[in-house]
């Protein structure tokens, strides 16, 4: 713990909720699993491994500004609450606006709902968690009687059958993935199923693949039902005694999947593929559904979670170990926001706007100005805010105009909005670009509080690292400025615990067990008790004896009681439909869009270690080889996708794992690290009409070739100007040396090429003008720190060996120039982003005997890390033992059998 | 001398430079017992490397560093030396050569090695005291000798010799103004960036530079005769108590000429360097040969290989004109030029801080020239392949040799 130099903190990354112990070791900050967590067990994931790399100060917002003048706080708070009030006063509490973040903690969230629903009076506060959960939470709410998780990871590991719905866990929440495929080399009985309609990491460790047509899940989870009922494998008697509108949904099943051609037909899949996995699914009573966004961002992402929990409650396969539908979550304290009340639907701590509960929170909050009814769900937040009605909206640690859909009108509704405050741990996002007003959060390891991970988990992150510059808390600069409205009474919080014990009161104020989320037992803890605290699981309404943390829910619903009044849970009566948006003449190809195993977000953390960069390092759309040779583009090459909202310009990638018709991008990308990558700029707001989440994964769009006439790269020390959006770039920053590839339409010469290296004093040039092919090495204090070169198509240059020789400061002039080092050249693709492994290195290895991951990971060191690229190197050791094979089946004979050695 | 012994036939070389010794080298390689060879030489110094007479010059070598050849070699290969007796006729219809000493040779194969002699400016004063060339170890060490008593020289000539000449005086410690009549130094090698590179660099070192300079005049003292200053055409007057011409040289011709042997800048030879007399080959600095003289030792060494191929019998050699990289020998500067400074692309690369140039001139998909200054070391590589179409590796061409897949 903190008296000695290591703080036991939890990863501010993906919704798992790793416990991670952070040491200093030689001035750096290293992370490390905590072993004695209960959600990874010293396990850690390579973003997590790489937490250590992001803690500098490079970039970080660290001072409050004004119209991009620095200001003091006073002035700042001052005028945040000045504009608030005229807001208020002139045009109702209605007109201002929080949007705030799973990134947030729950302390902080809980007083950003306390100050927008208690005491401004409106519920116009909503959460970047609309994005990514609010159709599990609608879903949920539905079926269980409240926003609660059902089972714990545990349960993954104790099924016989798991099946991962839209979810590829192995790169999105890959410590549970390792979880898992723990648990099945412990017992190769247990059996997963991957339903995707790409064929992902995930897919290594699945017995059963099903890549059905994108957005057809509904079908086969209601399919599902019918056929239980008809092989007469339904728990009738849990759905007597414990469950309601059986059926209805029953007949609504029936109706829409009367057979199992019915269903294969709506899925295009195979029918034997999906009766098998219904075989598989009766015949397993443990077993555990996951489900993320591949379910919940779709315009009937509820229906969709209904009918995975339906099967669920029609089999009574909840509440008992290994077996659950799991919903797992994207962020650090999506959850955490979900307790609070962050969302706009709800009012707090698991309380909609029931008159009984706007009485009792009401009292509770001691404030007569309690929001009335819910207020805007975050598309339509920022469209009040596009249309004028709303003159003030204050955005916390998140950056909409990246990842809402229609983000080129978040963007516009922002730009003329006369208030928007942003705060921020980062100096550049492309919504502070938007911003007025900016104030600096505290980041990671500098702040204080808990959050709640995908099975109910509540961590404590910790602080290990001083506040640097001005930057705050965001419960600090929340309370300072409703105590600046005159709310000052409500906000005098001396620091997160006391926040942390008014939340947990709130949860088991007049409670009696009808709200799932209770943490009541936590409202006593002394200061140094929330020091100390525990992971622990929610509920958690009776303390256990001195020991808080000790006593926890693993298990909801052990009993069979759900949270309707009548205890009985209801199956939702579920019509499925494929998505409206469907491919056209015009729009042909499906874009669907998700994480990266490297990456978090819109990049502003996982940029700053550069090994996260190397996995992948420049966006990219992935199509099917077939599909990119009918739109007549080459693997590589830079094109244009387009949707009837905006348009991208992006690598184009072949991909097998792709279905034809189908592409894919990666979220993550943004106007700070590319020209037009902003994937969401592309989405269609199409949202599910009970929760209000966008569907993000069936967008029509087309592609067509970009067709510059030059590119470049420029690799440099210190600062790069990035070009106007009108040529292609894509920035990738390092440790102490940035990257940035461009690529145009418009012709521009060395002088341009010299301009975006501002910090560079002189330059060596090489010039075949008439090729239009340049490079420069540029000089910074007499020593090369930079390399730029410009062709109409780009030479093959080592980037990797550009960035580590500038890096060291030693390279040799003509060399560098060349852009590669004299001996071997390696631009294969980086697998093992932790011990930087390449492709052909694994692929010699093979060749050279090694026939496991194992062995692979002896002689290489891939896979040794956090493991997450462990199906690549399996996917590695296929297609390389193929070519093996094939060679061998050429005639080549004389080859002997070679055997993994040592 | 056994009776048994076959009679070798006489074989005569007028000169012992560059040429003459490697025709030696050349012809005992492939025909030791052919002839008997009378080498006559003007000099009294047997055979000397005269391109390392610059850093001789410049005090960085000695004079015995450039002995290639001592009279013992000669001796050890069967071979008579005259010195100091230069040939004063060619008796062609006897076959014989006469020497001033008044010795008469026989040949039944005479090879002219007479090489050239320098050109002089024609202008006033030109005969007086303190005006020197730089051309052979006697002037070199005249050279020194002068450098110890002079205060201020002035060379004449921004070619290789010029510079070479004008550093090597600097360096003991002379204040040399170099002047050149072109608009840059070596203009004929270089192109004008490069130029001027090499007359930045050559300032930095003290050397004074006029270019587009033209000599009018020298002018000498009254009491002993001996230079004091060059006057220049624009009217400036350069105080001198040396001058140095390296204006370029001639072939010396004058005793093909008497002998009725066809010349015209040099003597006239046809591919196998025989001149109009079959008897007679000439190789060297004194050659014409296609309306080329000649005056760097590559085409040289070339022309005495085909020659003695020729002499030994074994003649199935042609001798074709290659144009020949040329490297400037001054401590310090680099520089490489070769094949022609014309085209219709150029390739060019500048380096500011290490003061590297490169510049290189395609003719269509082919190499034609290149410059280098600063940074030489890919010299030898260019050279070899100009005239190949390179537009596989022009994106490369520039690195050269440090591209594996290029050298390939």
């Amino acid at each position: 713990m903190s008296q000695t130099n290591q703080t036991c903190t939890t990863c501010p990354y993906c919704g798992v909720g790793c416990g991670v112990t952070m040491q200093q070791d030689a001035g750096a900050w290293k992370a490390e699993g905590t072993d004695a967590h209960p959600a990874n067990f010293g396990r850690l994931c390579v973003k997590g491994s790489a937490l250590g790399e992001t803690t500098g100060l490079s970039e970080r917002l660290l001072y409050p500004e004004i119209n991009g003048c620095r200001v003091d706080w006073d002035q700042a708070l001052d005028t945040v609450a000045v504009r608030l009030r005229e807001a208020i006063d002139t045009h109702g509490p209605e007109a201002v606006g929080f949007y705030v973040s799973g990134q947030l903690l729950t302390e902080d969230y809980y007083v950003a709902n306390k100050l927008m629903k208690g005491f401004i009076g409106a519920a116009n506060i909503d959460t970047n968690s609309r994005l990514c959960m609010s159709s599990a939470v609608a879903a949920h709410k539905k079926t269980l009687g409240a926003d609660a998780v059902p089972g714990s990871y545990q349960d993954l590991e104790l099924a016989d059958l798991v099946i991962l719905v839209g979810s590829n866990m192995a790169w999105t929440h890959p410590v549970v993935y390792q979880r898992l495929v723990a648990a099945r080399e412990a017992r190769p009985n247990m059996k997963v199923v991957v339903i995707d309609p790409r064929s992902t990491a995930t897919c290594d460790m699945a017995d059963l693949h099903l890549p059905l047509q994108a957005g057809a899940d509904g079908y086969l989870f209601t399919g599902l039902l019918a056929w239980l009922a008809r092989e007469k494998s339904l728990d009738q008697d849990f759905i007597d005694r414990h469950t309601n509108g059986f059926s209805e949904a029953l007949t609504a099943a029936d109706a829409a999947c009367p057979d199992l051609a019915s269903v294969a037909e709506a899925c295009a899949l195979p029918e034997a593929l999906v009766e098998k996995f219904y075989q598989w699914f009766r015949d397993c009573p443990r077993t555990v559904t996951v489900f993320s966004q591949g379910i919940n961002q779709s315009e009937t992402g509820v229906d969709k979670a209904s009918a995975i929990i339906n099967c669920h409650l029609g089999t009574g396969r909840i509440g008992h170990p290994g077996a659950a539908p799991f919903s797992i979550t994207g962020q650090p304290n999506a959850m955490g926001g979900r307790e609070v009340g962050g969302l706009a639907n709800m009012l707090a701590a698991h309380m909609g706007f029931d008159p009984a509960a706007r009485d009792r929170v009401s009292r509770f909050w001691g404030t007569e100005r309690l929001a009335r009814s819910p207020g805007f769900k975050a598309v339509d937040l920022f469209r009040a805010v596009g249309e004028g009605r709303i003159k003030v909206i204050w955005i916390m640690a998140t950056n909409p105009v990246v990842s809402m859909p229609e983000a080129d009108l978040v963007r516009a509704a922002l730009a003329q909005c006369p208030t928007v405050i942003v705060s921020d741990c980062v100096s550049d996002t492309d919504t502070l670009r938007m911003a007025h007003i900016r104030l600096p959060a505290a980041g990671w390891g500098e702040k204080d509080g808990t959050v709640t991970n995908s099975e109910r988990r509540i961590s404590r992150q910790r602080a290990f690292l001083p506040l640097p510059g001005e930057a705050r808390p965001d419960w600090w600069i929340m309370t300072q400025v409703a105590q600046r409205m005159g709310y000052g009474q409500a906000f005098d919080y001396p620091n997160p615990a006391a926040i942390f014990r008014e939340h947990a009161a709130l949860s088991g104020f007049e409670n009696d067990g009808e709200r799932a989320f209770d943490i009541g037992a936590l409202a006593q803890v002394s200061d140094a008790q929330y020091d100390q605290l525990l992971p622990v699981q929610w509920p958690i309404s009776v303390l256990g004896p001195g020991d808080p943390g000790a006593a926890g829910t693993e298990r909801l619903f052990t009993d069979g009681h759900f949270f309707y009044p009548d205890g009985r849970a209801r199956f939702a009566a579920v019509a499925p439909r494929l998505p409206h948006a469907a491919v056209s003449r015009d729009w042909p190809l499906l874009l669907n869009s998700g994480r990266l195993r490297d990456q978090w977000h819109t990049m502003t953390r996982t940029a700053r270690a550069a090994r996260l960069m190397s996995h992948t390092s420049e966006p990219f759309v992935a199509v099917h080889p077939d599909d990119l040779a009918e739109a007549g583009l080459r693997d590589g090459e830079l094109v244009n996708v387009e949707s009837p909202q905006s348009h991208c310009v992006v690598t184009v990638r072949a991909s097998d794992d792709q279905q034809r018709g189908h592409v894919f991008m990666p979220i993550h990308w943004n106007d700070c690290f590319a020209s037009a990558a902003r994937v969401d700029a592309l989405v269609a707001a199409i949202r599910d009409a009970e929760s209000g989440q966008p569907a993000f994964k069936q967008t029509p769009v087309r592609l067509s070739a970009y067709g510059p006439s030059w590119q470049a790269l420029i690799v440099t020390r210190g600062r790069v100007n990035v070009p106007d959006s009108q040529h292609y770039w894509c920035r990738i920053p390092g440790e102490r040396v940035t990257r940035l590839r461009c690529a145009g339409t418009r012709a521009v010469d060395s002088e341009w090429l010299r301009a975006r290296c501002p910090e560079i004093e002189q330059f060596a040039t090489m010039e075949d003008e008439a090729l239009g092919h340049y490079r420069l090495v540029g000089y910074r204090h007499g020593k090369p720190a930079c390399v730029a070169v410009m062709a109409p198509t780009l030479p093959d240059l080592d980037e990797d060996w550009l960035s580590r020789t500038l890096e060291a400061g030693d390279g040799e002039v003509m060399q560098l120039l060349a852009g590669v080092p004299g001996g071997r050249r390696d631009n294969s693709p980086m697998v093992c982003s932790c011990h930087q492994v390449r492709q052909s290195c694994i692929e010699d290895a093979i060749h050279e005997g090694c026939a496991d991951v194992a062995a692979i990971s002896a002689c290489t060191r891939a896979g040794s890390g956090c493991g997450s690229c462990i199906p690549e190197l399996r996917a590695l050791l296929v297609s390389t033992e193929k070519e093996k094979r094939d060679a061998e089946s050429d005639g080549n004979t004389d080859r002997l059998p070679v055997h993994a050695v040592g | 001398m056994s009776v048994t012994a076959p009679m070798k036939s006489p074989l005569v070389i007028i000169g012992n430079g560059m040429a003459a010794t490697r025709l030696l080298e050349e012809l005992l390689a492939l025909a030791p017992e052919r002839y008997a060879i009378t080498v006559v030489s003007a000099e009294a110094a047997p055979g000397y490397n005269r391109v390392l007479l610059s850093p001789v010059l410049s005090g960085e070598q000695n004079e015995a560093s450039v002995v290639t050849h001592d009279s013992d070699w000669y001796q050890r290969h069967g071979i008579r030396l005259i010195t100091a007796d230069p040939a004063v006729r060619i008796e062609r219809r006897r076959r014989q050569v006469i020497t001033a000493s008044g010795e008469v040779l026989p040949y039944h194969r005479l090879v002219l090695a007479t090489g050239s002699r320098p050109r002089r400016l024609g202008c006033e004063g030109g005969e007086l005291d303190g005006i020197m060339t730089f051309r052979d170890l006697q002037d070199t060490r005249a050279l020194i000798q002068a450098s110890r008593e002079v205060r201020a020289a002035v060379v004449i000539g921004g070619g290789f010799l010029g510079i070479e000449a004008a550093e090597g005086l600097r360096r003991r410690g002379v204040a040399v103004t170099l002047v050149h009549s072109g608009p840059g130094l070596l203009n004929r090698q270089l192109d004008a960036e490069a130029s001027e590179l090499l007359a930045r660099d050559l300032t930095r070192r003290g050397l004074q530079l006029r270019l587009n300079a033209r000599t009018s005049a020298f002018l000498g003292r009254r009491e002993d005769g001996r230079v004091r200053a060059v006057t220049l055409a624009d009217g400036e007057t350069l105080p001198a108590d040396l001058v140095v011409q390296a204006i370029g040289i001639r072939p010396e011709i004058a005793l093909a000429e008497d002998a009725g042997l066809s010349c015209r800048q040099g003597v006239l030879t046809d591919d196998t360097l025989q001149t109009f007399d079959p008897a007679i080959y000439a190789v060297g600095e004194c050659v014409e040969h296609r309306h080329r003289t000649f005056g760097l030792v590559a085409p040289l060494y070339e022309q005495a290989r085909v020659c003695a191929a020729h002499l030994a019998e074994m003649g199935h050699r042609r001798y074709a004109w290659r144009d020949t990289a040329t490297r400037l020998k001054v401590s310090g500067v680099s520089l490489f030029s070769a094949g022609e400074r014309d085209g219709d692309a150029t390739l060019c690369w500048r380096d500011p801080v290490a003061g590297h140039y490169r510049r290189l001139w395609l003719d269509g998909s082919r190499l034609a020239g290149v410059v280098l200054y600063g940074d030489t070391s890919a010299g030898a590589w260019y050279s070899e392949r100009i005239g190949d179409d390179i537009s596989p590796w022009r994106e490369q061409l520039l690195f050269a040799e440090r591209l594996p897949e290029v050298a390939a």
